[in-house]
């Protein structure tokens, strides 16, 4: 939802904090998840994730979240998808080019970045391109197995 | 500026130390000359001689023509037809790469084609919304952003690899650039986003237009201030308006286009109109030359593109200097033997 989202980003910080805590506590299940199964979480833990996520973010499931470097707004609500800034076309009212009813998600973005502590640093950071494979997988489980096991690459 | 090692017109020139490019554009930036590019607008058409007719208004006054990629979204011959035609006449094009309409899997392809072509700067771009051309109907791909597909072209240049990470046997020589428009919103981190595009491998920046000085000059401090001055090649969009109403036009309906309020009224109040929006951009282009970190100015004149040649002259930017042009050596020549 529109409105929620622009709460999101004056939140920013509160939930960028909020997440590092939650990010943690997923690392710490670790082992629970490998016991059970990744595959056999995947589905399950995506329905949460694109629920609390959709709700908050309108999450699109990309499956690989950079919201903590994008100051909590999500750039594949970008209708160019773009995840590395703001395109030419930004209206003088920091509008979107393409949807003039809605803010240029990423003149939202650096507001967002400026509230959180070292934001503007990682927004600065280039992001790879989209990998389409990873849409609607969720993007916790590929967190916790990147922090947890030691070569991504063999990851099916 | 003429070089010794100046080629037959269709053939590479020899690489440089420290150059990533056989291209005259790049020799030009980095002899520390003050660089014209403008921009062609491919025809709607499948006339090869369309192409060179549009060429050809340019002979003189540019170091490179840009080859736009379905600019604003509408359909033309693509850019990299455009600019195999143009190398095949020794033109130094600039083939415009769009994130719109094509994946990585063809835009890579394209990538060491124009390079087998003999182009050798790329401008890599987002590209506008098909909501903005003649085809609001189609697919928007984005597959990638600008700044994935300069950071893929340089691996493919510098690594010899794909974005997938498979070998290529032989690197396309490019040298690569990207868009940066100084004039809208977020204002105070335009200057960031440059930064990023430097550190994803952009060697040259053509901005969009550029028609307040103040918004220029605080963008180029900001610019100065993240230490990247000396790392990147900038050249300042400018173009001409024929008429007041013409500029309020595109300042509504062209996306990123920013016109402060006082160029219309002057606009508006001269006799003639078309001549007032020449003289508008031959001064803006002179007070570009004097801002630290300008390396050149891109001049863009859609369906005035004759204009270019005037506006160039009259500004004395190229100070005496002739960018090569397919006749430009022999019709010094033949002036000499007469």
């Amino acid at each position: 939802m529109y409105a929620l989202r622009r709460w999101s980003v004056r939140h920013a910080r509160g939930l960028n904090r909020f997440y590092d805590g939650f990010e943690r506590l997923l690392v710490a299940c670790a082992p629970l998840f490998r016991r059970l199964g990744y595959p056999r979480l995947e589905r399950p833990v995506a329905l949460i994730e694109r629920a609390a996520k959709g709700l908050l973010f309108d999450c699109r499931m990309c499956g690989q979240c950079v919201l903590s470097s994008t100051g909590m707004s999500c750039p594949m609500n970008c209708p160019k998808n773009l995840r590395n800034g703001p395109c030419g076309g930004v209206r003088a009212n920091g509008h979107c080019e393409v949807r003039p009813e809605m803010r240029c998600v990423w003149v939202e973005a650096f507001e967002g970045a400026r509230r959180i502590n070292g934001g503007i640093d990682k927004i600065r950071v280039v992001q790879a391109p989209v990998d389409r494979r990873l849409e609607g997988r969720s993007a916790w489980l590929k967190v916790v197995r990147e922090r947890t096991e030691p070569r991504p690459e063999a990851r099916p | 500026m003429k070089f010794e090692d100046e080629p037959v017109p269709g053939y590479p020139l020899p690489i440089l130390p420290g150059h990533v490019s056989p291209g005259r554009f790049e020799r030009v930036l980095r002899a520390g000359a003050f660089a014209v590019t403008t921009e062609l607008a491919p025809p709607d058409s499948a006339d090869p001689e369309e192409v060179y007719r549009r060429a050809r208004v340019f002979d003189g006054q540019v170091d490179a023509i840009n080859a736009t990629d379905g600019s604003g979204a509408n359909c033309h011959m693509s850019s990299l037809a455009v600019c195999a035609l143009l190398t095949r006449a020794g033109y130094a094009p600039i083939m415009q790469i769009s994130c719109r309409d094509k994946n990585r899997i063809a835009i890579q392809g394209d990538i060491l084609g124009g390079a087998a072509m003999g182009v050798c700067n790329m401008l890599c771009l987002s590209g506008d919304g098909v909501q903005a051309g003649d085809h609001p109907q189609a697919k928007p791909v984005f597959d990638l952003d600008a700044l994935s597909l300069l950071a893929i072209g340089r691996r493919l240049r510098d690594e010899q690899r794909f974005e997938s990470g498979r070998k290529i046997t032989s690197a396309p020589r490019v040298f690569f650039g990207a868009a940066e428009n100084p004039m809208v919103p977020p204002l105070e981190h335009r200057a960031l986003r440059l930064a990023k595009k430097v550190a994803a491998g952009a060697q040259f920046i053509q901005t969009q237009y550029c028609f307040d000085l103040d918004r220029l000059r605080a963008f180029m401090r900001s610019v100065e201030e993240l230490g990247l001055l000396d790392q990147v090649f900038l050249l300042i969009g400018v173009g001409p308006f024929k008429t007041a109403k013409g500029a309020e036009w595109m300042r509504n309906n062209v996306p990123g286009m920013h016109v402060p309020d006082a160029l219309i009224r002057r606009l508006a109040g001269a006799q003639d109109q078309a001549r007032e929006g020449r003289e508008i951009c031959i001064e803006l282009i002179q007070q570009f030359r004097e801002i630290t970190g300008v390396h050149g100015v891109h001049v863009m004149a859609y369906r005035q593109e004759e204009s270019v040649a005037e506006i160039i002259d009259r500004s004395g930017v190229l100070a005496g200097r002739v960018p090569w042009y397919p006749t430009r050596d022999t019709d010094s020549a033949d002036r000499k033997a007469s």
